[in-house]
């Protein structure tokens, strides 16, 4: 690599890169077609001037309308677009190309956003606490800067404090979220990752309960999560240095070949593979880590366990939503000229996710870390479609990224159900005879659990049989065996929770089930129904991701 | 000077950062080989925008340097937190989810 550039040449452009430059055009920005993330982004600025000037008393109700009203009118602008035609013949690059409006964009974003406002349902909960003086409690601590048990805290509660902050912080994730399946240039891909990440991390620190593991889980996810994206940033350097670019198109033709009048100062660096081999590798790895497959899970188990459930899982669905839009992006776009350099990587990351995730989930004794390795192993499952490389590949995708996001809010909101005097009672032995106790509640967690073990008449099921299709047609057959055995392994332990939930007898100190505001209710009904509708008739569903499933170059 | 040599500085920056990451125990100390890190990636864009003599790569580093700024802002007020409550900084003493 020494001899990348000649010391004359590089003199040369010391001159030309200090050209003045005569004109600045100023950028053509489609607000419109932006609208959805502009608005999210808008209404989370709002909330911080909401955090100020708002009196303390009115700021939850401000708080969570705003956030609600502007998820939905966000939903509302992408259906629009994509009624505009947007998703199909209208689609293009909008942001002097830092922006892609496409039909997986905005097949994505509308998935982000109604999950989000679910799962905004569920941090907006305030009936699953016992009244703290007088004063209704939500999932979050009363004062997040407060010592857990000492004396500020205690006062905090008194005064009835409550951390309003989560909607705004919940509002800037969802709008990265926006950003992130949709950016299409690197540094776009970059700022949108940690947009979405810092308030996640954030989030995950302010649990009322057991504040302990939740701010264990936020140092673990924090320092996990900026040591990979800052191997992010090195792979998306490299590629910079090998394409002389970090806008997609561009770094795809220089990918395979195609790119005309090459200026002779990038004549060396587009040679040399392995600026590419490595920073590719670079940057999927970063996005491996944000959808947790398995190499890179070892944050998921303790982030999922330690962070309020609310933000479990709002942060399960929307951070796989998304890192998997940005991994379809990436792949299909800018290096299918090198697939067959990343496909056998691909390969082999799936097969030990699924087995991996599924495996490792039978010795869990908690139940949101045996959420927390379901949700690998269905990182593995999708990773399947993912490497199809086929038009199906692409819809079955985001047909299970649908399915898998509400179906996980939804056993996330029944976790946060199940109580005792410390707060959720996750151990998987307080849950014997929830069945006997509270027939509805247990039923509804069992519809999840056999949507995730992919049980027909689910949501899971119809996912799961588009993405195996979808692989096995794009010549990944024992990719679907493994999946097919690791699927057969999750069903497993999916059914021994419902075994212990129905057929154990209920423990004399066992837990109790609140009963939630409509809120909750909500997001469960929103959940059980999504589950059912796409298991029994998911043809129309499937038929819009395929309509949706062609990206925009 | 050929700007190719920063390039190795910039990797060699860039491994000792993660070196650093993986093998110290202090929450701070990690996070300033995090910090590090990112510089190196700094470096690396900026080398190779004199290189390609393109802008690109330095208003990048613009954009790195905010991200970086954000970073210190949450993850402080993330280590200082848990520091309050523990009386301890190191990753090793935050093992209540341990199997």
């Amino acid at each position: 690599m020494s001899s990348l550039v000649s010391a004359p040449a590089v003199h040369s452009l010391w001159t030309t890169a200090a050209d003045p430059i005569s004109k600045i055009n100023a950028p053509k920005i489609e607000y419109g077609q932006l609208s959805p993330t502009l608005i999210v982004i808008g209404a989370a600025v709002l909330g911080v001037l909401v955090e100020a000037f708002v009196p303390r008393k009115s700021r939850y109700y401000v708080q969570a309308f705003l956030a609600v009203v502007a998820l939905a009118a966000a939903f509302a602008a992408v259906v629009g677009l994509a009624a505009g035609g947007y998703g199909t013949t209208k689609a293009h690059i909008a942001a002097m190309g830092a922006i892609a409006v496409d039909g997986p964009a905005l097949f994505l974003q509308g998935t982000i956003l109604l999950a989000g406002l679910v799962s905004i349902f569920m941090f907006a909960e305030r009936r699953l606490d016992p009244e703290a003086h007088g004063n209704r409690v939500d999932s979050f601590a009363a004062q997040a800067s407060a010592v857990p048990g000492g004396d500020t805290e205690k006062a905090a509660i008194k005064a009835g404090f409550t951390t309003t902050e989560v909607f705004p912080l919940a509002l800037f994730a969802i709008g990265g979220m926006l950003v992130f399946p949709s950016a299409n240039d690197l540094l776009t891909l970059f700022i949108a990752l940690e947009v979405f990440s810092l308030p996640l991390y954030l989030l995950c620190a302010l649990a009322r309960r057991k504040r302990l593991m939740s701010q264990e889980a936020a140092v673990k996810y924090f320092l996990l999560g900026a040591f990979a994206s800052a191997f992010t940033l090195f792979g998306i350097a490299l590629l910079y240095g090998y394409a002389g670019s970090v806008s997609y198109a561009t770094i795809a033709s220089v990918v395979d070949g195609s790119i005309t009048n090459v200026d002779p100062a990038l004549a060396d660096t587009m040679g040399n593979d392995a600026l590419l081999l490595i920073g590719m590798a670079l940057v999927g790895m970063g996005l491996l880590f944000k959808v947790g497959a398995v190499p890179f899970h070892m944050w998921t188990p303790d982030v999922y366990q330690g962070a309020p459930t609310p933000v479990t899982g709002f942060m399960a669905a929307g951070t796989k939503v998304a890192a998997f839009g940005a991994l379809l992006r990436l792949l299909y776009v800018v290096v299918p000229g090198m697939r067959w350099d990343w496909r056998p990587v691909m390969w082999a990351v799936a097969i030990v996710t699924m087995l991996g995730g599924a495996v490792v989930a039978i010795t869990q004794t908690d139940i949101k870390r045996l959420l927390a390795y379901s949700s690998i192993a269905h990182a593995g499952f999708i990773l399947a479609g993912v490497i199809a490389m086929t038009p199906d590949g692409v819809s079955s995708v985001l047909f299970y990224l649908v399915a898998y996001s509400f179906v996980t809010i939804g056993a996330f909101a029944v976790v946060t159900l199940v109580r005792d005097a410390g707060g959720e009672a996750t151990h998987l032995s307080k849950w014997a005879g929830l069945g006997r106790r509270s027939p509805l509640v247990a039923a509804v967690f069992a519809v999840f659990l056999l949507a995730f073990a992919g049980i027909p008449l689910t949501s899971g099921f119809a996912g799961k049989f588009a993405v195996f299709k979808a692989a096995a047609a794009g010549g990944a057959g024992p990719l679907v065996v493994v999946g097919v055995v690791s699927s057969a392994v999750a069903a497993f332990f999916y059914i021994r929770v419902i075994v212990l939930m129905f057929f154990s007898e209920p423990k004399a100190d066992g837990p109790t089930v609140a009963v939630p505001s409509p809120l909750t209710m909500t997001t469960i009904a929103v959940g059980v129904a999504v589950t059912v509708v796409l298991g029994l008739a998911p043809q129309y569903f499937l038929n819009l991701a395929s309509q949706a499933g062609v990206f925009v170059r | 000077m050929n700007p190719v040599n920063y390039l190795y500085l910039a990797a060699l920056l860039f491994t000792i950062g993660a070196i650093g990451v993986l093998i110290r125990r202090n929450a701070i100390i990690v996070f300033m080989c995090i910090e590090l890190m990112l510089n190196a990636c700094n470096l690396t864009f900026v080398a190779f925008s004199r290189m390609h003599g393109n802008l690109d790569g330095q208003i990048i580093a613009f954009f790195t340097m905010v991200v970086a700024a954000a970073e210190v802002v949450v993850g402080l007020a993330i280590i200082v937190s848990l520091f309050r409550t523990r009386h301890s900084a190191s990753v090793d003493d935050a093992s209540l989810m341990k199997l």
